[in-house]
C-alpha cells in the first residue's frame, strides 16, 4: 500500500484543544466508515514519525478529513492541530482497519459508544447513515469531561429522526442537566442496549480504559461478546 | 521551505538500530483488540495442542506452571506503529508443549478465548523463540494484556501474540487468521515492515 502525500485545506477548531482537518488527497480510493489511516511527518533530516488517525466522514471523493485531539507533549498530535501549515502536505497510508468498519448491509439498529476522541470514526458512521434510506436506528452514548469538550455538535444534532444521541459528562455537565456527571455507568447503558436486537452490532471506541469499562458493562449485561466491535485509542 | 510537514521536528533519534521501520518507541502500553476483553480465571484455564490428525493433548494451569518456567526480555512491536523495549515476561517456551507431539504439519494456527485467532509458520514458534507468558514486570499477566496467558512471539508483530490463548491448531497447509484475513499480513516481520497484504 502506498504512502500518498495529501495537502491540508482547513482546519476547524472542535474544541480548545481538538481539531477537524480536512486534506486533498488526489487518488484516494474511498473507504469505509470506522477506518482510519497512518499520518506520517518527516523532519527536515529525514526522521519520521508515524501515527494512526481515525476517518472522520463517509468517503467523499479525493478529500479526507480526520480529527486530532492534542496530547500535552505528543510528538505528533499537537503538532498535526496547530503548527501544519494550510497548504502544506503530510504522507498518509490507507485506509486501514476492515473491522472497525460500519457497513450499509449490516443489520441494524446499531448503538455507537464513544470516548473524546473516540467520537471520530463513529461521527463517520453517523454520517454514513445518515445519507442511506434505511429506517434502522443508530443510538450514540458520547462521554466527554465537560460541554466544552464535545466535538460534532452540528453532525450530532442533524435533526435525523432514526439518530439518538445522548452526551454523558464525566465531570461537569450544563446547568440544565439531569444526570449526575460520572463515568458511563450500567444505568446509562441499560437503555439503549434494550433497544436492540440480539445481534445489532456495538461500536465502542475510545481510550483503552474507557473501553475496557464499556466492553465489560456490556458483557456483563449479557451481550454476546461477538457483536461488541472496539477500537483504543492508546 | 519544505513543503511536506515543515517544521516538523520529532524526538530524539536514539535507539534507531532497535526500532522496526515506521516504529516509534513508547514506555506505556497501548492495547488493540477487536473486542471486549474475555474474563478467564486459572481455574478455567487449559491449553490444548492439536496435530492435523485430530489428536490433542491439554495442559491445565497447574501443568503449564508445572512446565519449567523461563524469564524473557523482549522488544516488542505492535503494527498500530507502537515499540516497546526490553519488556520482562516469564512463561512456558513452545518447545516444551510441542517437543512430544508427531506432525508433518508446516503451519498453526494459535487460537484464544474470544474467538481470535492468529495463524504463523510452526517454525516461528520453536527454538525458544516463542512462549506462553503469564507474567508481565513481575506480575501476573492482566486481562487486557492477554492475561491469564497470552502467546508471545516477539519477532513478529504482536498481532501475532495472541491474548487469552486457549489452544494451537497444527496444520499442514496455511489458513489465515483474524487479523490475516481481514487485510494484516500473512507473516508480518517488524523488520520487512510487514503489515498488511501486499507489503
Ligand atoms: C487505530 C487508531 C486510531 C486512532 N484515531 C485517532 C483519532 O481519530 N484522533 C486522535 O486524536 N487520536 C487517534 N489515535 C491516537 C493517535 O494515534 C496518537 O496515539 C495520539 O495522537 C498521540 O500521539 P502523539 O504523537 O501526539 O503522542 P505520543 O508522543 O505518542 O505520546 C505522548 C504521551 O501521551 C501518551 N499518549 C499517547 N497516546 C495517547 C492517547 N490517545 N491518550 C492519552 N495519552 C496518550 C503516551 O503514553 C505518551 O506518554 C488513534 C490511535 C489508533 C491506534
Amino acid at each position: 500500500m502506498p504512502w500518498r502525500r495529501v495537502r491540508l485545506v482547513e482546519r476547524r477548531s472542535q474544541t480548545p484543544s481538538a481539531r477537524s482537518l480536512v486534506f486533498a488527497a488526489p487518488g484516494w480510493p474511498g473507504h469505509l466508515p470506522g477506518q482510519h489511516v497512518d499520518v506520517r511527518l518527516t523532519a527536515d533530516d529525514g526522521y519520521r514519525a508515524v501515527r494512526s488517525y481515525s476517518l472522520a466522514a463517509p468517503a467523499d471523493g479525493e478529500s479526507i478529513e480526520l480529527g486530532v485531539q492534542t496530547v500535552p507533549g505528543g510528538e505528533v498530535s499537537p503538532y498535526l492541530a496547530d503548527d501544519l501549515p494550510l497548504g502544506a502536505d503530510v504522507e498518509v497510508r490507507g485506509p486501514l482497519g476492515n473491522w472497525f468498519v460500519w457497513r450499509t448491509e449490516q443489520p441494524a439498529p446499531v448503538l455507537l459508544v464513544a470516548g473524546g476522541s473516540g467520537v471520530v470514526p463513529l461521527a463517520a458512521m453517523i454520517r454514513a447513515h445518515h445519507r442511506t434510506q434505511s429506517r434502522s436506528t443508530f443510538q450514540l452514548l458520547y462521554s466527554v469531561r465537560t460541554p466544552d469538550d464535545v466535538w460534532y455538535r452540528d453532525h450530532l444534532a442533524d435533526g435525523d429522526p432514526r439518530h439518538d444521541v445522548r452526551i454523558l459528562y464525566t465531570r461537569q455537565g450544563p446547568p440544565a442537566g439531569t444526570r449526575a456527571p460520572g463515568r458511563v455507568g450500567r444505568s446509562d447503558l441499560d437503555g439503549p442496549a434494550s433497544r436492540l436486537q440480539p445481534a445489532s452490532p456495538v461500536y465502542v471506541c475510545g481510550p483503552t480504559g474507557f473501553v475496557e469499562a464499556v466492553g465489560d458493562l456490556l458483557t456483563d449485561m449479557g451481550r454476546d461478546p461477538a457483536t461488541i466491535r472496539t477500537e483504543r485509542f492508546g | 521551505m519544505n513543503s511536506l510537514s515543515p517544521g516538523f521536528r520529532g524526538r530524539r533519534r536514539s535507539l534507531a538500530e532497535r526500532l522496526p521501520p515506521g516504529q516509534y518507541p513508547t514506555e506505556s502500553f497501548p492495547v488493540l483488540s477487536a473486542g471486549p476483553t474475555p474474563r478467564v480465571s486459572t481455574e478455567d484455564w487449559t491449553f490444548t495442542v492439536t496435530t492435523e490428525r485430530g489428536d490433542t493433548r491439554t495442559w491445565t494451569w497447574e501443568q503449564m506452571t508445572a512446565l519449567p518456567q523461563q524469564g524473557i526480555v523482549q522488544d516488542i512491536h505492535c503494527v498500530t506503529r507502537w515499540s516497546k523495549f526490553d519488556t520482562r515476561w516469564r512463561g512456558v517456551p513452545l518447545d516444551a508443549f510441542l517437543e512430544d507431539v508427531a506432525t508433518e504439519a508446516g503451519f498453526a494456527v494459535v487460537s484464544s478465548y474470544g474467538g481470535y485467532t492468529s495463524n504463523m509458520p510452526l517454525e516461528d514458534l520453536l527454538d525458544g523463540r516463542a512462549w506462553i507468558v503469564h507474567t508481565y514486570e513481575g506480575y501476573p499477566l492482566s486481562p487486557e494484556h492477554g492475561g491469564p496467558a497470552r502467546l508471545l512471539v516477539p519477532h513478529l508483530y504482536l498481532w501475532k501474540s495472541a491474548k487469552w490463548v486457549r489452544g494451537l491448531r497444527l496444520v499442514i497447509e496455511d489458513e489465515p487468521g483474524f487479523w490475516e484475513s481481514i487485510g494484516y499480513h500473512d507473516y508480518g516481520d517488524p523488520w520487512r515492515e510487514q503489515r498488511t497484504w501486499g507489503d
